[in-house]
């Protein structure tokens, strides 16, 4: 090439090169400082959650119930018994029913008007107020029985679980290249063994991701809880009755005057973020192991 | 229009395809096709991308019925009857021609029950029997050398051209009478590519094979007959030979040779 001909390449004597080297390090400024901002919330509420909550962590928080108004120490015993309860048994609940409503969606709904109007009902059910599903279930069940109970409970995070597994069923299914199936159809395998046997197989822990993520979801709700199980001051496992669960407990002891029962708050909080902090970290390392295709 | 240089109609034919026209929604994908596919025979399907050869193909094992909007008109024979036909059992057709595809498929489970897996649909076997099925089709397909020390290991870790012939061990092992490949080697290196196609010659004496693919050398190989196709209409159909040296027609001899597609 001749010299008269060939582009100037030195970044000071080139104009456009110099303006799009501007513009990167602007971005890469930006952007950097968005995800310090982001970052620095984020750690700033998770070591205030670790120093307020550390305190409280002793063997009293997982042997003793609530204390009483006035009394000292005490733990959250009851409040995790119960939470597991109602979180446990929804999962039970939510998890086949969002899967095989996530396996109709993808495998036998497909772009039928029934399977639109399913995704758009659950992308609403999704997105919607949980205080919205307390009510709900407030004024269908708690009403007409008269009594908060943790039947009720359970029911009202069901409800906000299932929608979370029928999306991310439905999202995973539709991950898997059409050539599997058909090759599965090719054998003469019937609909429902093609969509368990080796769609739903192909794209097994990205479900289970899904069924965690719900799960992590559900078990800090406090708003639908409140119009339901609403509390109990005392150990029970009747699910026929109030019963007393991580979130309310928290939310109520946070905003008492006494100091053992903040402490408490501060306890259970640091506890449930573990928890779903453990939750998440499980997804990910189940997810990473095997990319659906 | 079709040009028959291969007098058809004295053989034993397993699959027989007369006037039959596919449409896409409102695109006609296949106009008018009528050909023999013979018993115990190779036959190739050629021409250029989009003429409609796959589309044929998934005539023969109605594969195209997953999809709402694709429908065939015409006639296809196999076995004395129209497939084609609304009552027609599609699990039991599928269970009687086999398919096998342009990339491996094998199934998210072990390599064992990628085979298993096809034959538990319609047979009960004890196990001694189950095993000894899974290493005859294994053998059929020329893979149980390279896997009998790991049949419980995930399909998946396969190479490529491994992969495909656990594919076509598991449509084997179903006991099918017609093979379709659907450009099987078209995602292989050449080794894998060579090994699929020894194969094919063996899987012949047991099997009707019909086979689609870009690669022209492969259908001189590896088929019997041939079937030249563009635009959705089947331009020539003869044996191999004489398709491949003296084509009746002048668009088979260009593309044959090059000079066009």
């Amino acid at each position: 090439m001749k010299p008269d001909t060939q582009i100037e390449l030195k970044a000071e004597m080139n104009p456009v090169y110099r303006r799009r080297l501007l513009q990167h390090r602007l971005g890469m400024v930006f952007s950097f400082l968005a995800m310090a901002l982001g970052l620095i919330v984020l750690m700033w509420i998770l070591l205030t959650l670790l120093s307020k909550g550390f305190n409280a962590l002793n063997l009293g928080l997982l042997t003793q119930n609530t204390p009483s108004p006035g009394g000292t120490g005490g733990g959250l015993l009851n409040p995790i018994a119960g939470s597991l309860m109602m979180v446990g048994i929804a999962t039970l609940i939510s998890t086949p029913i969002g899967i095989l409503a996530g396996i109709y969606l993808a495998e036998y709904g497909e772009d039928s008007k029934l399977a639109q109007v399913t995704r758009f009902v659950t992308d609403i059910m999704l997105s919607a107020p949980s205080i919205v599903i307390g009510l709900f279930v407030y004024a269908i069940y708690v009403a007409n029985v008269g009594h908060f109970s943790g039947w009720a409970g359970t029911f009202a995070i069901s409800l906000i679980a299932i929608p979370v597994v029928v999306r991310t069923t439905d999202n995973m299914l539709k991950l898997v290249p059409g050539s599997l199936r058909e090759a599965a159809f090719s054998l003469g395998a019937p609909r429902w063994k093609v969509a368990t046997m080796v769609r739903l197989r192909a794209v097994k822990a990205g479900v289970v991701t899904g069924v965690l993520l719900a799960v992590a979801r559900i078990s800090g709700e406090t708003a639908p809880l409140l119009f339901t199980a609403l509390n109990n001051q005392f150990f029970s496992t009747n699910m026929n009755r109030p019963i007393a669960n991580l979130p309310v407990v928290i939310n109520q002891f946070a905003m008492s005057p006494y100091d053992n029962w903040v402490s408490l708050a501060w306890g259970g909080a640091l506890l449930i973020t573990l928890s779903v902090l453990a939750l998440n970290i499980l997804s990910r390392t189940m997810f990473s192991q095997k990319v659906p295709g | 229009m079709t040009i028959q240089t291969a007098t058809t109609a004295d053989k034993k034919s397993t699959i027989e395809v007369s006037q039959l026209n596919f449409y896409y929604g409102n695109f006609h994908g296949l106009k008018n096709i009528n050909l023999n596919i013979l018993e115990g025979k190779v036959t190739a399907f050629i021409g250029p991308s989009g003429c409609g050869k796959s589309t044929l193909l998934r005539t023969f094992n109605r594969m195209y019925d997953l999809y709402p909007g694709q429908r065939a008109e015409g006639k296809i024979v196999y076995a004395g009857k129209n497939i084609l036909d609304a009552g027609q059992d599609l699990n039991m057709l599928r269970a009687k021609v086999g398919m096998v595809f342009q990339k491996p498929t094998p199934f998210p489970m072990s390599i064992y029950d990628n085979i298993a897996f096809g034959i538990r649909l319609y047979e009960n076997l004890p196990k001694g029997e189950m095993d000894e099925r899974v290493e005859w089709a294994l053998n059929k397909a020329a893979l149980w050398g390279e896997v009998k020390d790991k049949l419980n290991k995930s399909g998946l870790s396969l190479s490529g051209g491994q992969q495909q012939r656990l594919c076509i061990a598991r449509g084997v092992a179903v006991k099918p009478e017609v093979l379709l490949l659907d450009e099987p080697t078209s995602a292989l290196d050449p080794i894998s590519t060579a090994k699929v196609e020894e194969l094919i010659g063996e899987l012949k004496k047991d099997y009707t094979i019909a086979i689609v693919t870009h690669n022209m050398q492969q259908a001189a190989r590896c088929s019997d007959y041939t079937a030249y196709m563009y635009l959705g209409e089947l331009v020539e159909f003869g044996e191999t030979d004489q398709i491949f040296m003296n084509p009746a027609r002048k668009e088979t001899q260009d593309y044959i040779t090059g000079r066009f597609g």
